[in-house]
Formats: structure tokens, C-alpha cells, sequence
């Protein structure tokens, strides 16, 4: 039970301290793709304790909700971030959420963050959560029906189950696995804000989605905002890993050398994730916002195309 | 336990006695707080007694009264499905009626709303209790009526005329259908008694016949498409706390008669029924909220979205349809138990957001959400209140529409061992439509809590408004603290509802209060398991952690200044995003193929002053495909029967000569 918990505190501490990291990873390796020298590996980390040492100018009629929103935020990311199995699965706590639970929460922590953007009641706020809302409209589905298929092959929702069939070798090559994956990895980049749904690093009024909604926001509220960000992005690459690359996942209570070579292999999978994803948005450019419909639209009909085919190949 | 049902049929004889009460007396002062306070008292008794029954589970009772047709007289009785209804309705009537306590005293015209009020619950709970057609269908129509009454209330609004035209249309419509479908279930020997036609078993056609019927009658009073078209009209139109009674309340009555009859009196349910029922149900999801994310106006986005609620029960109704018909009950129980958390916390949230709506309409006198806005500084309670039913009916977790709908998508996931095709392909896809609706409703009520409450102020309406009165503020936070409830300890409500799905589909879920920790799983052997107080629990320690620690090591410095404008610094607070245009782009991804939803620009000549348009033109397509030919053809045809009013006294006569003749010919050529 000690043990479990102590497995259990470890990943929430991990996820928190290591997301930061990760960005500042993909930061790098993005900007020694186009042979700049690039900001320090640790670059995010002082970012976040400059914000939270600076004051937060907060427009004059901002509400409660505005200044509760980032803690919000803040805490359905790490809660949905620290269900995923990242280096362990069985944690002691997994039964608590699945993964439309973990789907879900993401969902509560865009719903404050659309709602603190139109609090001001500026253009780009309702801007940015009228954008928000409309990619988040078609992204969850398709993310859901991704889960369907994942939970018709595992005969369970719950990640652990999941990540413990596609590690067995039942698994097999599936065809309808190839595209939930393609799926996901859109969902994904769609939910993370990045190219070419959205760029991260933009402030260009009218091209931006996520910033738009955060644009009011300063200080620690804002540093707040940005480590659920992170988080959100480790959150998807763990998910990802633990899904489709379940290789070297401690199973639960095997002592520490396979606890070690968890976390060694967790750290390889970012590592190569991380670089797919900074080599992919080097490579693509940013796609007009009526162009998100079509992307997530494909994203939503290779997702139901995956569970069909899964009834096909199922009952041959 | 016999002395249950003469009780319970007491309280409508209540009701209507404070109908009565108030009809003479409504033009005292004291009226409103005499009649909302007595059914308050009633509907409270009634539900205490209601869910005794259903927690203790003494089987079922039945009585009968001397009334009604002489050789049948009216039967009444009282199972798990009654008792569980009968605590929706007076749950919503006994808060509805503590709202009244306060909302009331705005009313200009108490004389139209109050007699009618308590007429409308007893119809509501008699419709619950009736145990043969006749009564049946007599409470349907009577609660029809009083809430036809209700809708009419502030009948001098052109609008609100239509509105209660439409819905006299088509009620009539809905009834004719259940008095069809209770006769097919009667048959040939006319047994009007449900304990009748329960052992009768329909011939397959019928039953058919009776499953159309009744997604008709009952589906019209519940707002299935394409028969919603009324649904958006009344349900606005009547007093706010009314319209709850109506979207939380009524529309859960009239699942009650399908699921009576579909589940309980058609006997074995054939497979294709379950596709009916799931693809109807899905569709209805979908358009319900697309609808509703199209609207301006507050109350009628909440009619639009009680559509799309109606279709999540109705897909997973259809999913118990089909498990049921192919032998699965574990499954069936899932999907049927799941239809009914979500008829209980529907009610709940769709009555705290009426109400909410109704609050607003009080402070400001305004439903056209582009003239609010920045009401979350005016109303601090009824905002925070109305923003947990925001959450709660978006279904995020841990309140309580998460906890019915993962128990759907859970039953969905069963769905691999059904052994019919269409089935099988059916029931994903509308997985993903319910995935679609759900993610679209947490798109609309960021809208409506968005453009509603927060922003800046569209009129001077809301600068001037205040909090609403305490009975209001108390009711909406009492549904408030339901949805939190029912959220974290759905094992609690699950368990309560095993009395109502043993009977009806021949299973239960598993025991839920025994799970370690009050976990709710959705099957025995399934590794598959939610916990919704754990995860209210852990978000509360991580935002108090991350709270604390903010608190301890960071800096507290905080400084006022306008908001970033892009240099535009006295930008006007009409230059907000609106709720049309907020829902602009979901209208452009979805707007094309569900209302042909056009945009033109029109742009002046270079030099020109004059300003540039842009028109939207958008299409009620249910209207246009269904309505509009009926009405068509009804005014073509007496237009053309108009002409036989005109005619000369020959005319006539060679028409009753021809008329005999016909029936002659009839009478001779019959075999």
C-alpha cells in the first residue's frame, strides 16, 4: 500500500516537474532545426519562476472566475496527467478514472479556460473561445471514438488494462490500430495547440486560438496557465507511449529494477516523441482555421472507420 | 402495503382542490404564497412517499376507483417504474414550487398562472400512476391542457399565441397516436386494463405498429425530431418556473409512457426496434444541440438543449431495446439504468438552469442574451449557481451528467456482442454521435454562460439588476448541490434504480455501494470503473496545493488596468463577441448540412459609404421537409372543400342521391 502510494506520489511529482523540461526540449531541438542556437533545455522553468515572481495586472472588471480559472485549470490537467501510466501501469489509483474520465477532464479544464476568456469581454477572448470551443467540438469525439476502439480491443476503458493487452502479444498487427494511432497524434497536436492547428509561439491577433484565450492573463495566474499547458503536452505523449509503445512499462510491485527500466524507457519515448514533433512542425506550415475542420474532420472519420473495421476483423 | 396507492392518489386530489382554491381566490394578495406553499407541502409528501417505496421496495401496489368508464372504472397502481417517476415529478414540483415561493410574486397576471399550476402536477402524477388507458390517457391530456394553460399565460404576446397554437396541434396529434397504440395493445377483446394487455402479447405487425406509435405520441411530447418543432416555442414561453416543470419535468412523463409501454406492456421487444429507437435517439442529440448553439435567446437555447437530452435517453432506451432483445440482460440493465440517471440529473440541472434563466429574466427583464452580459458582477449567487448547472449538464466530471453518460458510452461498449450487423455498425456511430453532441453542449453552454454572465454589460437593463430573492436562491441551490451530489455518489442513485430495472428488463447492475471506496462499475467482470468523489477530492487537494503554494512562495502584487485592446482602449461593449457570432464558426463546420445555412457578404462599391452586409440565411429544415407540406396540403384540400359550401339546393341533393347510391353499391358488393 506504502509502496503503491509512494509509486503513485512519484509519478504526480514526476509529470509536474518533468513537463516543463519537455518543452523545453522540443524548443530546442525546434530551433536547431533551423541551426539557431536556441534557449536553454531549462529555459521554461525560469520562465515559470519569473511569472510567479511578477505582479498580475488584471483587467478592471475581471471576475472571481477569472482569478480561479488558472488553479482550476492547473489542477484537472495534473489529476488527468498523473492518471496516465507514464512509467508504471497499476498505479494505485488508476481505478479511479479511465480513460473518458481522463478525455473528460481535459474537457473541464478547456471549459474554464474558454469561459476566463470571455470574462474580460474583449474581441480576442471571445475570439480565441469561439475557436476553442469549435476545434474542441470535433476533436473529442473523434478522440472518444478513438477509445472505442482501444476498449473494444482491450475489453476496458481503464489505461492500465489497455496499456497491459497492447504490451500482450494477443495484440497482433491491426490494421484498425494504425489508424486510431493517425487519429490520436491529430487529436493531439489539435488539443496541444500546435502547428498546424495553432503555433505556440504566436501572437498574431487573428491567427491565434490558444493564446487569444489567455491573453489577459499575467503574473502567476499565467504561470499557472502555462504549466497545465506543458502538462497537457507530456499528458498526450504519455498517453501515446502508453498506448502504442507499451514496452518496458512496469507492471505494478516488481521491485525497483523494473521501476528503473520503466522510467528509462519512458524517457526514451519522450525523447523520440519530442523530436518527432519539433521535426513534424518544422516541417508543415500552419493551416488557415477553416482548415481545422477538414484536418479534425479526417481525424474523426479514421477514427470511426478504425472501430468498423474492428467488427469486420473481429468476427472473420 | 395497500394503503400506498388510496395516499398517493390523495395528492392530486390535493392539487387539484388548490387548483380550485386558487381559481377563486387568485386575486388576493395572499394567493401566491397560499397556493405555491400548499404544493410545496403536497409534492414534498408525495415524493416522501414515493421514494420510501422505492427504497424499500415492498413490491407493488394497485387500487381502483369507482370512476371514469362505468364497466372499468379507474385503475391506479404503483411499481419501481411509477415510484421512480413519481420522485422526478414531485422532486421537480416540490423545488419548482419553493422557486414559485419567490419567482411568483413577479407575476403580472398570477390569475392565469395559478390555477392552473397545481392542475398541472396532479396531471403529471396521475399520468405516473394510471394502471389502464383510459385514465391514461384522460391524466395526459389533462396535464396537456393545464400546461397548454400555463404556456398561454401571458397570451396577449403574438408569439407566445403561435407558440400555444403549435402545441395544442401538436399534443392532439401526440394523443390520437397513444389512443391508437392503446388500442392495438387492447385488441379485439377491448381490454382497456394494463394487467390486461400485459399478458396479452401483440402479433409482431402490431407490435410494430405500437413501437411507432408510441415514439409518435410519446417521442412528439418529448421533442424527438422531427416532432420538436413545438418544443422550443412553448417551453420558452410559459413563466420560467413553468418552463422548467415543462423541459424537466413533462418531457420525463412522456418517456415514462413509452418506456410503460415499450418496455413493460409490449412484452419481448423484436432487434430492429433497439435501431429505431438508438438511430432516432442520436439524431435527435445532434440537431437538439445544434440548434440550441444557433440561439440567442436564453430559455429557448435551454428548450433546444432539453432535445438533445431527450435524445441521449432515447439512444440509450434503444440500446436496453436491442441487449434486451437478443438476450443480454447484464447489458440491458446497463443501458436502461444509465437512460434513467440521466432522466433524474437532467431534470435536476435543466431546472436549476430555467431557473437560473428565470432569475435573470427578473433582474433584467431580458432572454436575448446579446442585451446581457457581465452579469456574473450583478447576480454573484444565481451566476455561481447557474454555472454548476453549465458544468453539470456538459457532462464534466464529477458532477452528475458525466456520471449518466459514461454509463452510456459504457453500455455502448458492450455492443461487440450483439450478433445482428446492423447493430453492430449502428451502434458505434452513434457513439460518436452522442460524443459529438456531448462535446458540441459543452460548446453551448460555454456560450450561453459566456455571453450571459460574463463580459461586459450590453444595456443599462444590467447595470441596474439585483440579486433575485431568497426562495429562488434557495431552490436553485439546492438542484445545485443535487448535481454535485448525484455526481459524486451516482453508486447511490444506481442502486436505488435496481428496484425499477429488475421487473422491467429482468437484471440489475451490480451492488455499487459495496464497491471499495463508492466506485461505480458498469459491469460485474468488466476492469472498467469510475470514482467521482476521488476525482472531486483530488482536484480539490491539487488546486489547494497548487493554491497554497502560490500563495506562500509567490508574489501577491496585483494591480487593476484596462484590458489589452490592441490599442483600441474604449472599445464599446457592443463590440463583444456575441452569441451569434461566438457560434459563428461551429455554424460554418456544421451550419451547411443541418439548417442549409447560407452566408452572403455584401460589400459596397469602392468610394461607397455605405456599410458592408453580412446576411446569414439559415433553415429550420425540419420545418420546411415536415411541416410546411402537411399544412400545404391541409390548406390546399379546404380550400377546395371551401367550394362545396356554395353550392344551389340541386348540387346538393344529387350529392346525398349520389352519396346513397355509393353506400348501396357498398353494402350489396360486400362479402
Amino acid at each position: 500500500m506504502i509502496a503503491q502510494l509512494a509509486v503513485q506520489g512519484a509519478q504526480m511529482l514526476s509529470v509536474l516537474l518533468l513537463a516543463p523540461l519537455l518543452i523545453g526540449f522540443v524548443r530546442k531541438v525546434k530551433a536547431r532545426l533551423v541551426r539557431r542556437q536556441g534557449p536553454s533545455l531549462i529555459q521554461p522553468y525560469r520562465d515559470l519562476v519569473r511569472l510567479m515572481r511578477k505582479e498580475v495586472v488584471l483587467a478592471d472588471n475581471a471576475s472571481w472566475l477569472f482569478r480561479v480559472t488558472p488553479y482550476l485549470i492547473f489542477a484537472a490537467t495534473w489529476v488527468a496527467a498523473a492518471l496516465v501510466p507514464t512509467f508504471a501501469t497499476g498505479l494505485e489509483f488508476s481505478w479511479t478514472a479511465d480513460l473518458i474520465v481522463i478525455v473528460a477532464l481535459l474537457g473541464s479544464a478547456r471549459f474554464f479556460q474558454a469561459l476566463a476568456g470571455m470574462d474580460v469581454g474583449t474581441s480576442f477572448g471571445g475570439l480565441g473561445a469561439s475557436r476553442e470551443v469549435m476545434i474542441a467540438s470535433l476533436a473529442e469525439p473523434a478522440m472518444l471514438l478513438i477509445v472505442f476502439s482501444l476498449a473494444l480491443l482491450a475489453g476496458a476503458t481503464q489505461l492500465s488494462t489497455v496499456a497491459a493487452f497492447m504490451g500482450s502479444p494477443q495484440v497482433g498487427l491491426r490494421v484498425s490500430l494504425g489508424m486510431s494511432l493517425i487519429a490520436m497524434v491529430m487529436v493531439a497536436i489539435a488539443e496541444n495547440a500546435r502547428i498546424p492547428v495553432d503555433n505556440p509561439a504566436t501572437h498574431l491577433e487573428l491567427t491565434m486560438v490558444h493564446e487569444a484565450m489567455i491573453l489577459e492573463y499575467s503574473g502567476r495566474h499565467l504561470a499557472m496557465i502555462e504549466l497545465a499547458t506543458f502538462l497537457k503536452l507530456l499528458l498526450y505523449m504519455s498517453l501515446i507511449s502508453c498506448v502504442f509503445l507499451p514496452w518496458g512499462l512496469d507492471s505494478g510491485g516488481t521491485g525497483p529494477k523494473s521501476l528503473a527500466i520503466g522510467a528509462a524507457a519512458y524517457l526514451c519515448k519522450l525523447t523520440v516523441l519530442a523530436i518527432l514533433l519539433a521535426v513534424f512542425e518544422t516541417a508543415v506550415a500552419k493551416m488557415r482555421v477553416f482548415r481545422v475542420p477538414d484536418f479534425l474532420g479526417a481525424a474523426l472519420m479514421l477514427a470511426l472507420l478504425g472501430t468498423l473495421l474492428l467488427f469486420v476483423s473481429r468476427s472473420l | 402495503m395497500n394503503s400506498t396507492v388510496p395516499l398517493l392518489l390523495c395528492g392530486p386530489a390535493a392539487f387539484l382542490a388548490t387548483a380550485i382554491m386558487a381559481a377563486a381566490a387568485s386575486r388576493l394578495a395572499a394567493a401566491t404564497r397560499l397556493v405555491y406553499g400548499a404544493t410545496l407541502v403536497i409534492s414534498a409528501v408525495l415524493l416522501a412517499t414515493a421514494a420510501g417505496h422505492l427504497a424499500g421496495n415492498p413490491g407493488e401496489a394497485s387500487a381502483t376507483l369507482p370512476l371514469g368508464l362505468p364497466w372499468t372504472g379507474a385503475r391506479f397502481r404503483l411499481d419501481g417504474l411509477s415510484a421512480f417517476f413519481l420522485v422526478v415529478v414531485n422532486l421537480g414540483g416540490t423545488i419548482t414550487s419553493l422557486y414559485g415561493l419567490g419567482y411568483g410574486r413577479h407575476e403580472s397576471q398570477p390569475h392565469r398562472v395559478l390555477p392552473f399550476y397545481p392542475a398541472f402536477l396532479a396531471g403529471m402524477n396521475l399520468v405516473v400512476l394510471a394502471n389502464d388507458a383510459f385514465s391514461f390517457l384522460l391524466s395526459w391530456e389533462f396535464m396537456s391542457l393545464a400546461s397548454w394553460a400555463l404556456v398561454m399565460a401571458h397570451h396577449r404576446d403574438e408569439a407566445n399565441r403561435r407558440a400555444g397554437y403549435i402545441y395544442l396541434v401538436m399534443a392532439s396529434f401526440g394523443t390520437m397516436a397513444l389512443l391508437l397504440a392503446f388500442g392495438l395493445l387492447a385488441g379485439p377483446a377491448g381490454t382497456y386494463a394494463f394487467d390486461a394487455m400485459r399478458t396479452a402479447h401483440p402479433g409482431p405487425f402490431a407490435a410494430g405498429a405500437v413501437l411507432v406509435l408510441m415514439l409518435l405520441g410519446a417521442g412528439s411530447k418529448a421533442g424527438l425530431v422531427p416532432l420538436h418543432a413545438w418544443l422550443p416555442l412553448a417551453h420558452p414561453a410559459a413563466p420560467s418556473h413553468v418552463s422548467a416543470l415543462m423541459s424537466g419535468i413533462m418531457t420525463k412523463v412522456a418517456l415514462y409512457g413509452f418506456v410503460r409501454v415499450v418496455f413493460d406492456l409490449l412484452g419481448e421487444p423484436a432487434w430492429w426496434s433497439g435501431v429505431a429507437v438508438l438511430l432516432i435517439g442520436g439524431v435527435t442529440a445532434v440537431l437538439g444541440i445544434l440548434h440550441a448553439l444557433m440561439e440567442k435567446d436564453l430559455k429557448r437555447l435551454l428548450a433546444y438543449s432539453t432535445i438533445e437530452n431527450i435524445g441521449v435517453i432515447f439512444a440509450s432506451l434503444g440500446l436496453a431495446l436491442a441487449f434486451k432483445a437478443n438476450g443480454m440482460p447484464s447489458a440491458a440493465a446497463l443501458a436502461f439504468t444509465a437512460a434513467l440517471f440521466h432522466v433524474l440529473n437532467h431534470s435536476f440541472f435543466k431546472s436549476l438552469l430555467f431557473f437560473g434563466a428565470g432569475a435573470v429574466l427578473t433582474a433584467t427583464g431580458e432572454r436575448d442574451m446579446e442585451k446581457l452580459g457581465g452579469l456574473i458582477h450583478r447576480l454573484p449567487v444565481t451566476s455561481f449557481v447557474f454555472l454548476i448547472g453549465c458544468v453539470s449538464i456538459s457532462a464534466l466530471p464529477p458532477f452528475n451528467g458525466f456520471a449518466s453518460e459514461w454509463l452510456v458510452f459504457q453500455a455502448i461498449l458492450r455492443s461487440p456482442e450483439l450478433p445482428q450487423w446492423g447493430l453492430k455498425v449502428m451502434v458505434p456511430a452513434v457513439g460518436g454521435m452522442l460524443a459529438l453532441s456531448a462535446a458540441l453542449a459543452a460548446a453551448c453552454f460555454v456560450k450561453a454562460f459566456g455571453i450571459t454572465f460574463l463580459g461586459r454589460a450590453r444595456s443599462v437593463a444590467v447595470e441596474r439588476a439585483h440579486e433575485v430573492d431568497r426562495w429562488s436562491l434557495a431552490a436553485m441551490a439546492v438542484l445545485a448541490a443535487f448535481c454535485l451530489l448525484a455526481g459524486i455518489l451516482p453508486g447511490f442513485v444506481i442502486d436505488s434504480l435496481s428496484t425499477v430495472t429488475l421487473p422491467l428488463v429482468g437484471e440489475r447492475m451490480p451492488v455499487q455501494m459495496a464497491q471499495p471506496w463508492l466506485s461505480i462499475v458498469p459491469i460485474a467482470e468488466s476492469r472498467s470503473s469510475y470514482n467521482g468523489l476521488l476525482v472531486f477530492v483530488f482536484i480539490t487537494i491539487s488546486a489547494s496545493l497548487a493554491a497554497f503554494f502560490i500563495h506562500r512562495f509567490a508574489s501577491h502584487a496585483l494591480r487593476r488596468g484596462i484590458a489589452w485592446g490592441c490599442g483600441f482602449t474604449d472599445a464599446v461593449p457592443a463590440a463583444q463577441y456575441t452569441a451569434v457570432s461566438f457560434a459563428q464558426p461551429i455554424r460554418r463546420v456544421f451550419g451547411g448540412f443541418a439548417f442549409r445555412s447560407r452566408e452572403t457578404v455584401k460589400m459596397p462599391a469602392p468610394g461607397a459609404l455605405e456599410p458592408a452586409r453580412l446576411k446569414v440565411e439559415m433553415h429550420d429544415v425540419a420545418w420546411e421537409v415536415f411541416y410546411q407540406p402537411i399544412t400545404g396540403a391541409i390548406g390546399f384540400a379546404t380550400e377546395r372543400l371551401n367550394q362545396l359550401q356554395f353550392l344551389t339546393i340541386r348540387r346538393y341533393l344529387t350529392l346525398v342521391f349520389l352519396y346513397l347510391i355509393i353506400l348501396l353499391l357498398v353494402l350489396a358488393l360486400w362479402p
